[in-house]
């Protein structure tokens, strides 16, 4: 009996082995192809691509996060969709429709939830990580009973998610240790149209960036009491913006040690911030407004990419001595850069060349490119084991 | 230096051949002298302006033009609103949000065109 058994196991593991060798996760990622609605899995030991899913909706603006096994992204269309994609088997595990408009989520710290950001309905959903069944649903209500736009949602120490309320200018930190039972806490008047935000790798402090003003909020969510204090409030006052053809972003990957860097609003500026007393540390002169401002891992450089007309560029920042030290020319519609886990390398997306390329960072050589479908974010599954990524 | 300064100077068309624009500019459809009916962007030129609206106005009002961070733009959503005031704010912006200008990048032909088809809708 037992030799039976042992011989059906053998050939269990035969039949799996046969359809695709065992692999792990942690040098793979996706490529989301905004126009296609579809995602490429990729893979960063060799620089290939292993397939595509398809029939994830309309993913301008989508983004995602991964399930702490790096199995799972959980891809966030603009239309609502909610779609788990299964990295290893190249499926589409679940896939919800839980708002008319959202803009990105966030994956709890335990790994079991999964929020999501909405702009229509204003407002944060909360779901079932394995099952993507709603668990909880905030509503951004403010004022009048108003519902208000949604950014910048991420997920911090204590089961805890952090949003901004764009129309509202306000700050959430909600609770979900019993997901029935969420319980917000909210700060408000935090400046007018708050655009991103960000949280610190550490998961200390919780920074939106103001797009309706000067300035930056900031949150120590080890001293809630403190409440929300106003940073970098002289930033280009006195100045005329100019006009902004894509809202920046910020992102966790913004922080190099004790400085920040972040983009200006309506400037050819990237700002650095000294982390220990929040004030301005610097200003960088880039060629154009930059959009997405990201560390390399290990700290020693920061890549800038770029709004229309720029946004066939990127520059390299070294932030020993805060200076540029390359511009790149990838192609029109350069719309993302992700780092490899150690920082070797980085992915850039080129849209209307349809393209992914890879760039050595030391040499800044171009050693890959992989042809891609309006190829917009590019997300490796080591953020899964990050705060607010 | 106001922005408005700026293009007066013509700074911005060095800006804008530097880099991006390039593909966009360079096709801007020339105005039509007085008198004259506007030709209408060409063929090549449409399908910039295409991948324009899909691709970069799609960043604020979605790919499919139902809204995110700006309003939707369907044909709905833009029944009965007098063209010129929609071809104004494509090429003079929304002060107080956070629609820009896009008269750098724009002729009076092609924010022309870009009502008409969004009033026709994307994809008839």
């Amino acid at each position: 009996m037992r030799r039976l058994l042992a011989c059906l196991l053998c050939l269990a593991g035969a039949s799996a082995s046969a359809a695709e060798p065992l692999r792990g996760t942690g040098d793979l990622g996706i490529v989301v192809e905004r126009a296609r609605g579809s995602v490429q899995v990729i893979e960063t030991s060799t620089d290939t691509a292993l397939g595509r899913v398809e029939g994830l909706g309309d993913l301008s603006h989508a983004s995602a996060v991964f399930s702490r096994d790096g199995r799972y992204a959980y891809v966030f269309g603009r239309d609502g969709g909610l779609s788990k994609v299964d990295l290893l088997t190249r499926t589409l595990a679940a896939r919800v429709v839980q708002g008319g408009n959202s803009i990105g989520g966030a994956i709890s710290q335990d790994g079991r939830l999964v929020a999501v950001s909405n702009y229509e309905p204003g407002g944060v959903r909360v779901f079932d990580a394995a099952t993507l069944a709603q668990v909880a649903d905030i509503p951004a209500t403010y004022g009048n009973g108003q519902l208000s736009k949604v950014i910048g949602l991420v997920d911090a120490p204590g089961q805890r998610f952090v949003f901004s309320l764009w129309d509202a200018g306000e700050i959430w930190v909600a609770d979900l240790r019993d997901p029935a039972k969420p319980e917000v806490r909210r700060f408000k008047d935090i400046g007018r149209q708050p655009y991103d935000a960000l949280i610190t790798p550490d998961g200390r402090y919780y920074i939106a960036g103001l797009f309706g003003e000067d300035g930056m909020a900031l949150l120590d969510l080890w001293d809630l009491d403190a409440g929300v204090r106003r940073i970098l409030p002289k930033y280009g006052q006195g100045g005329e913006r100019l006009p902004v053809y894509k809202m920046p972003h910020l992102d966790g990957w913004a922080i190099a040690g004790d400085r920040a860097f972040v983009p200006a609003v309506g400037g050819h500026q990237v700002l650095v911030i000294d982390t220990g007393t929040w004030q301005e540390a610097g200003r960088i002169e880039v060629l154009g407004q930059p959009v997405f401002v990201r560390v390399r891992p290990d700290g020693r450089q920061v890549w800038v990419n770029f709004a229309l007309p720029d946004n066939g560029q990127v520059q390299v920042i070294d932030t020993k001595d805060l200076r540029i030290i390359q511009t790149l020319n990838p192609g029109l519609g350069v719309l993302h850069m992700e780092f490899e886990p150690k920082g070797e390398a980085v992915w850039v997306s080129v849209r209307d060349a349809d393209r992914v390329d890879v760039y050595d960072t030391a040499t800044f050589a171009r050693t890959a490119t992989l042809p891609a479908d309006k190829p917009s974010g590019i997300f490796l599954t080591d953020r899964a084991n990050r705060i607010g990524l | 230096m106001s922005w408005i300064r700026m293009a007066l100077l013509g700074l911005i068309p060095v800006l804008v051949f530097t880099a991006v624009g390039s593909a966009l500019a360079q096709g801007a459809a020339p105005e039509p002298g007085p008198g004259q009916p506007s030709p209408g962007p060409s063929a090549e030129r449409a399908a910039a302006l295409r991948n324009l609206l899909v691709q970069d106005c799609g960043s604020c009002h979605g790919l499919t033009l139902r809204g995110g961070l700006g309003p939707a733009l369907l044909p709905a959503d833009l029944a009965g609103k007098p063209p010129a005031y929609l071809q104004a704010t494509i090429l003079y912006g929304r002060p107080g949000t956070p629609m820009p200008p896009w008269r750098p990048f724009l002729s009076d032909a092609d924010s022309a065109w870009l009502v008409e088809t969004l009033q026709r809708g994307l994809n008839p």
